[in-house]
């Protein structure tokens, strides 16, 4: 379908935001394609999360703009977006996975009424097509059916983390953002994490933003990295070229600290 | 001197009457959106009907007829207060008699004696926003109003049938108004949302602590939220009335001595006085024979 459009989904242009006097970001320009993923590192305070946050719509920037390919093929000014238009493909096309949980669920409410969410703000009105669909993913991320019906305060960090990507996939998004999804976890979480959201990527088509200060994450995921500094981009490009042959003394050193530890 | 002197007329001033009207209007311009208002110090506390208060006190005419319930009953310490309160400050008539009142203020039902054009329901309302129970912030909730974006209020009867096996919301059961606005319809029992339903009377809704008015003109249509597998369904009782044999009506269980005797009699009082009394005849409407 796709194969005529070789189209970016998503173009970043001149990106910057500033926080009174601050710098949170600052002319980022970038563009993500279909079924890619991308990487953004940097110690923290660089600037990664207000990037995501740009690129998500969730900050407005100072200036800049991002342009994205709707369902439909047309090309949109997100900015432009009426409010509901951007609603609807915040939790239609696209995805969110948080660090903290919290931001990401209610939870007060069951892992199925997570799920189910997104279907019942698109107009799903069958109780039993709902519960039905949120076994099926909940089945994809390996929480077990028996936990349906518990809150998402009953699980583990790493479990928490799986139902968010389960109550993000349901509506089968294009596009979705992560910020250190694995942060907090521990290593053998993790990994499963990673096995995960790597499985859904290829199986899925998924696009990706990962935003991470770990560059083993990168490194499992990403086909590209965007290395950022005091709010700027200072490095970009393949990810195993980046990690393997740093240009930048600061990427360097990054690499060269990782490799230490 | 008598009382009605001393307070201006239904105790509100002028001013504030005509700002609660505004919103009133307001209010009747947009089914079942929540209209904020200036709610004023009552002589009650809040969570007495204050925001009923407010309304009735706007609305209400020199030769009106006011009924107040609660719970159906007239004759509550609190239907008993209001009432009071606006035949010393207003000086209006009052009945019990749902079909001699022009105005009736309640909380929590809705007579069982169909209402009339002309006749004016005011509810008492504690929390005006459905979707609080899901989205503590305002601005969310706004939001969510003005984008009609009413997925979360599924997300609640969801819940109620993975929790219960069916939707067990039985009270302050949400509904749609006009196929626009999401309402609670006040923490009336859910046996009560068909009656609200192309109600020949207008309906006001008044929250005196969140300062927020709503209202169903007349002849609105009031859906109650459900799931196809799951249609709403309003309350069934398996029994009638143990006084006047009323089926199909709300039954309120009532214990009747101390050693654990108790019986279901109408929640609607009146309407079972009524019922007993030979020279009223039955509420048009309902032809029930008393067992
Ligand atoms: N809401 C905010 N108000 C003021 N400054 C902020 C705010 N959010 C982030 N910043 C600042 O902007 C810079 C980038 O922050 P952030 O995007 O959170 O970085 P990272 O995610 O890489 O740690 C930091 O200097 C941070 O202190
Ligand atoms: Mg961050
Ligand atoms: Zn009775």
């Amino acid at each position: 379908m796709s194969a005529l459009d070789d189209r970016p989904l998503l173009v970043a242009e001149g990106l910057t935001k500033h926080y009174g006097q601050h710098i949170g970001c600052a002319d980022v320009s970038l563009d993500i394609h279909e079924g890619e993923v991308v990487a953004v590192v940097g110690e923290s305070g660089s600037g990664k999360s207000t990037l995501l946050g740009l690129l998500s719509t969730q900050l407005l920037p100072s200036a800049g703009s991002v342009r994205y390919l709707m369902r439909d093929g047309e090309e949109r000014e997100l900015l432009s977006l009426s409010e509901a238009e951007r609603r609807f493909l915040l939790r239609t096309d696209w995805g969110f996975v948080h660090q903290d949980a919290r931001l990401g669920l209610r939870m007060g409410v069951s892992a199925g009424g997570n799920v189910g969410e997104r279907l019942m703000a698109v107009g799903w009105r069958h109780y039993g097509r709902i519960r039905a669909e949120a076994e099926h993913w909940l089945d994809r991320v390996e929480i077990a059916r028996s936990r349906i019906d518990d809150r998402p305060d009953t699980f583990s960090g790493g479990m928490r983390q799986r139902l968010q990507i389960a109550k993000n996939m349901v509506t089968r998004p294009r596009l979705i953002f992560m910020d250190e999804p694995t942060g907090g976890l521990d290593v053998s979480v993790q990994a499963r994490l990673l096995d995960l959201i790597r499985g859904f990527v290829s199986d899925y088509g998924l696009a990706a933003v990962i935003v991470t200060h770990d560059l083993a994450v990168a490194r499992l995921l990403s086909h590209r990295i965007v290395v950022m500094r005091h709010g700027r981009v200072i490095e970009t490009g393949l990810t195993d070229q980046v990690l393997d042959d740093p240009r930048e003394p600061y990427t360097q050193l990054l690499v060269a600290s990782i490799l230490q530890a | 001197m008598s009382d009605a002197a001393v307070y201006n007329f239904a105790y509100l001033d002028e001013q504030t009457k005509r700002m609660i009207r505004r919103a009133l209007l307001k209010a009747v311009a947009i089914p079942g959106y929540q209209v904020p208002f200036a709610s004023r110090e009552m002589p009650m506390p809040y969570g007495w009907g204050t925001g009923g208060v407010q309304v009735t006190a706007a609305v209400l005419g020199a030769d009106d007829t006011l009924k107040v319930i609660d719970q159906g009953a007239d004759d509550t310490t609190n239907a008993v207060s209001i009432r009071k309160f606006f035949e010393r400050t207003a000086g209006v008539a009052t009945t019990t008699h749902t079909s001699d009142a022009t105005v009736i203020q309640t909380r929590h039902r809705i007579p069982e004696t169909p209402l009339r054009e002309g006749q004016i329901l005011v509810y008492q309302v504690p929390i005006p926003e459905p979707l609080r129970f899901l989205e503590p912030r305002e601005t969310e909730t706004r939001r969510q109003h003005a984008l009609e974006d009413y997925g979360l209020m599924h997300v609640k009867l969801y819940e109620d049938i993975a929790r219960h096996g069916h939707i067990a919301t039985t009270y302050a059961y949400p509904v749609k108004v006009d196929g626009r606005y999401l309402m609670d319809p006040s923490p009336t029992p859910k046996f009560d949302n068909p009656k609200m339903d192309m109600c020949p009377a207008l309906q006001l809704f008044g929250a005196g602590r969140e300062k927020r008015i709503y209202a169903l003109p007349p002849y609105t249509r009031v859906v109650s939220l459900d799931f196809e597998d799951h249609p709403f369904e309003p309350t069934k009782f398996d029994r009638g009335c143990a006084l006047c044999g009323a089926e199909g009506i709300y039954l309120d269980e009532v214990v009747t001595d101390d050693c654990g005797g108790r019986m279901f009699v109408c929640s609607d009082t009146d309407f079972c006085e009524s019922r007993r009394t030979p020279p009223r005849a039955a509420a048009p409407g309902l032809n029930e024979v008393p067992r």
